[in-house]
């Protein structure tokens, strides 16, 4: 026990991420298409979830993108890159970005619910089929360097326990049952958060039929996080900013 | 024909119908009467193991992949004549998900197989079939309302404790249906499916380069492992480069380590060991940052591609890599001289959660599981892919099977893949990181050793489409294996026991 203390009294304190760094790199990058673009529509293919489109403008809807760049070396003209801001948000429609669209404020959650669980918000996980990748992320949430809980934010064992409804997966039709049940538990006020392109749009796996579409079609979506998966850097920066603290 | 196959098929008890040495495979077929011998043969006097068994709906076969550990690979094909074949599950255990999910999936009947409930399919009527060539992907069916009947334990005072599938933690949904008497579990159901996309059936008909994202997110957090399989069975006999070769081994590993880090830290929160288990999770994120900067993505996702890597190292990052796992050794040791120090911890860990290497080998389990119950096996080593051939390397093997030695062994392997990612820097030289590579027609396979264990993707091609494509994630092995360990430990282990195994659920279900 005593090697444990000397060591951490010698090793200093962990650098936890300090918030002004969030604010600035928080946000996920979404692929765009510059003034290099002639809309040849090779992109289009080439995206295995089918989420650019070129009629009229070019556009991409963030809420199916998997961040796999096959767009970006599809292009001809290398007009595509990773290099537009993303926050969440908590219209599905705004993740449809189009070049002339400007980039939204932050997306907040409703007043009245803001204002009861801004400084203290307690955090249900719940995986409705996800691959677990957005799992890492939530979990690298609790690590010394991201530290949730240093905003008053913290996971919690119970939906009795629970503010708010973290989602992941395309609620496959084997979890929605359970995802319900995990939702009435809690009780108001809740928010539900999806994060997670599975969670938005149920891509790559949705539509099937052991699959839905993503969440906002069983529950009603306060706020989504895109992403596959969301940094915790972004997740953070979302919750933040949802609750009106940034 | 490799010698080796010569002399098994002059000791086999029965004459296949026809067979041939195909990518350096021994295919063999024989009618659905000779099957189940067949394979008793092979599993109980050959050595083999079953690494898979499925339905392939365009031959009408059922297609069982054994492997022998340092000799070959065999694949045996059923020839169906009805929808049923003799059942192998009573004679060979390991067999007993993959019939129920032959049912479910295929409507191909074992018949005589002791346990016939469906797998990944709930409240699900019987007379579906995903798979089969008649039902479309998007079909919705309408749920049937009965409730899934878990094995009862009679007596007094048994006391049955359902968990899940929404479990405490920051973790994937499965459903334990625990029996106890006190604290003392005397029964484990593990009933899982809660994350079944079916993902099979939307790879039938896929484009290829749709397909590897697929792939990769069958189970996140082992994205390398899964692609590379995919690769491997679609490059075949195709050469890749040397350095692609390396590349590859080394972001294997760098997953590895990212996994094995998670599992120590897991393990040391799971018994509230706070300091060590913070320490642990700081690693892991630093691990997780080295990723995004060697290949841009924090779990390696789009780093294996047909014919190679996508990602090449330059100078820059290969001296940061270096430096990164030097750094790794060092701030290692501490974490795990704490944990192996502490009398309170060992207290938890010791003799909790026993897989006897006996259950373990009729199971079949694999990977950091199987070697801790003493198991002396790796893919890298007896099935070598990529360039692990030329890697030295020790295979961490323990004997007690508990909680314990798979922390040791998870330990030794984050050490291992340490020094292997540093002799793969050691021995990359200039060459091509991707080469152009055609789609294979038939049965391509790619088998590699994920962080769980042997990971074995069979794909069956055609004009360059996909036609089947049968998964097995290294956690479909171990977990029926689980419901043995947990036998006998309080239920307040569970947690302890389940995180030494780390299973995904996601690899599993599909």
């Amino acid at each position: 026990m005593f090697d444990i203390i000397e060591r951490r009294i010698r090793a200093g304190s962990v650098v936890t991420e300090d918030i002004s760094s969030l604010r600035t790199a928080g946000h996920i990058k979404a692929p765009m298409a510059d003034d290099r673009c002639d809309m040849c529509g090779r992109c289009v293919p080439a995206c295995p979830t089918a989420a650019i489109r070129t009629d009229g403008e070019w556009q991409v809807d963030v809420g199916r993108c998997l961040w796999c760049g096959d767009c970006v070396r599809a292009c001809p003209r290398s007009a595509i890159a990773f290099s537009r801001d993303c926050p969440a948000v908590t219209e599905r429609s705004a993740l449809v970005l189009k070049t002339s669209t400007p980039v939204p404020g932050p997306a907040l959650f409703e007043e009245k619910k803001r204002k009861a669980l801004s400084r203290s918000l307690a955090i249900r996980e719940v995986d409705a089929g996800s691959c677990n990748g957005c799992e890492v992320e939530v979990s690298s949430l609790m690590n010394p360097i991201y530290d949730l809980e240093r905003f008053g934010m913290r996971i919690v064992a119970s939906p009795r326990h629970a503010d708010m409804l973290l989602v992941t997966g395309p609620v496959t039709r084997n979890m929605e049952g359970a995802l319900m049940k995990t939702y009435h538990a809690a009780a108001e006020p809740k928010l539900v958060v999806a994060m997670g392109t599975c969670a938005i749009s149920g891509r790559p796996f949705g539509g099937g039929y052991a699959t839905g579409n993503g969440v906002d079609k069983v529950l009603s979506v306060d706020l989504f996080i895109p992403g596959c998966p969301p940094t915790p850097q972004a997740i953070m920066v979302a919750l933040m900013e949802a609750l009106g603290r940034l | 024909m490799k010698p080796y196959y010569v002399e098994l098929l002059d000791s086999l008890p029965v004459t296949p119908s026809h067979y041939a040495e195909v990518r350096g495979r021994l295919h063999m077929s024989v009618p659905d009467d000779l099957f189940r011998p067949l394979m008793a043969h092979m599993l109980t006097k050959e050595g083999g193991e079953l690494s898979s068994l499925y339905h392939f709906h365009s031959s009408d076969r059922i297609i069982a992949l054994v492997l022998v550990p340092r000799h070959g690979t065999v694949v045996i094909e059923c020839v169906l004549d009805s929808d049923t074949y003799p059942s192998l599950t009573a004679e060979m255990p390991s067999a007993h998900w993959y019939e129920r999910e032959i049912m479910e999936m295929s409507g191909i009947v074992p018949l005589d197989h002791p346990n016939l409930r469906p797998l990944h399919l709930h409240d699900w009527p019987k007379n579906e079939h995903p798979l089969a060539p008649t039902f479309p992907l998007e079909r919705k069916v309408d749920r049937t309302g009965e409730t899934y009947h878990y094995r009862k334990v009679d007596g007094e005072g048994v006391l049955e404790v359902p968990v899940g599938p929404v479990h405490a933690g920051v973790i994937e949904p499965g459903h334990f249906h625990f029996s106890t008497v006190g604290e003392p579990i005397i029964n484990l159901e593990v009933r899982l499916g809660y994350v079944h996309r079916g993902i099979e059936k939307r790879l039938e008909g896929c484009p290829l380069e749709h397909a590897i994202r697929l792939v990769e997110r069958i189970s996140g957090d082992s994205a390398v492992a899964h692609s590379l399989a995919f690769c491997q069975a679609l490059e075949g006999e195709q050469e890749v480069p040397e350095r692609a070769k390396l590349l590859r081994c080394m972001y294997a590993e760098l997953e590895r380590i990212y996994n094995h880090l998670g599992d120590i830290g897991g393990m040391a929160t799971d018994v509230a060991f706070a300091v060590p288990a913070a320490e642990a999770t700081v690693l892991r994120e630093r691990m997780l940052r080295l990723n995004m900067e060697i290949t841009g993505h924090r779990l390696l996702w789009g780093a294996i591609v047909p014919g190679g890597v996508s990602k090449d190292l330059d100078a820059l990052r290969a001296d940061r890599l270096q430096g990164a796992m030097v750094e790794l050794g060092f701030s290692f040791d501490p974490i795990v001289d704490a944990l192996f120090g502490s009398p309170s911890f060992l207290d938890r860990v010791e003799n909790t959660g026993v897989l006897r290497l006996t259950e373990a080998k009729e199971l079949r389990a694999v990977g950091p599981v199987a070697r801790a119950s003493g198991w002396d096996r790796d893919t890298r080593r007896d099935f070598p892919y990529a360039s692990y051939k030329s890697m030295g390397f020790q295979v961490q093997v323990q004997r007690e099977g508990d909680v314990l030695a798979r922390l040791k062994v998870k330990v030794g392997e984050v050490r291992e893949s340490i020094s292997i990612v540093k002799q793969c820097l050691d021995k990359v030289q200039d060459g091509e990181a991707r080469v152009d590579v055609t789609t294979p027609q038939g049965q391509g396979i790619g088998i590699v050793e994920a962080p769980r264990g042997e990971l074995v993707h069979c794909a069956h091609f055609e004009d360059g489409r996909i036609v089947r494509y049968k998964i097995r994630d290294p956690s479909y092995c171990n977990w029926p294996t689980l419901e043995k360990a947990v036998l006998g430990n309080i239920l307040p282990d569970f947690p302890l026991i389940n995180k030494s195994y780390n299973l995904s659920y996601a690899g599993n279900d599909l």
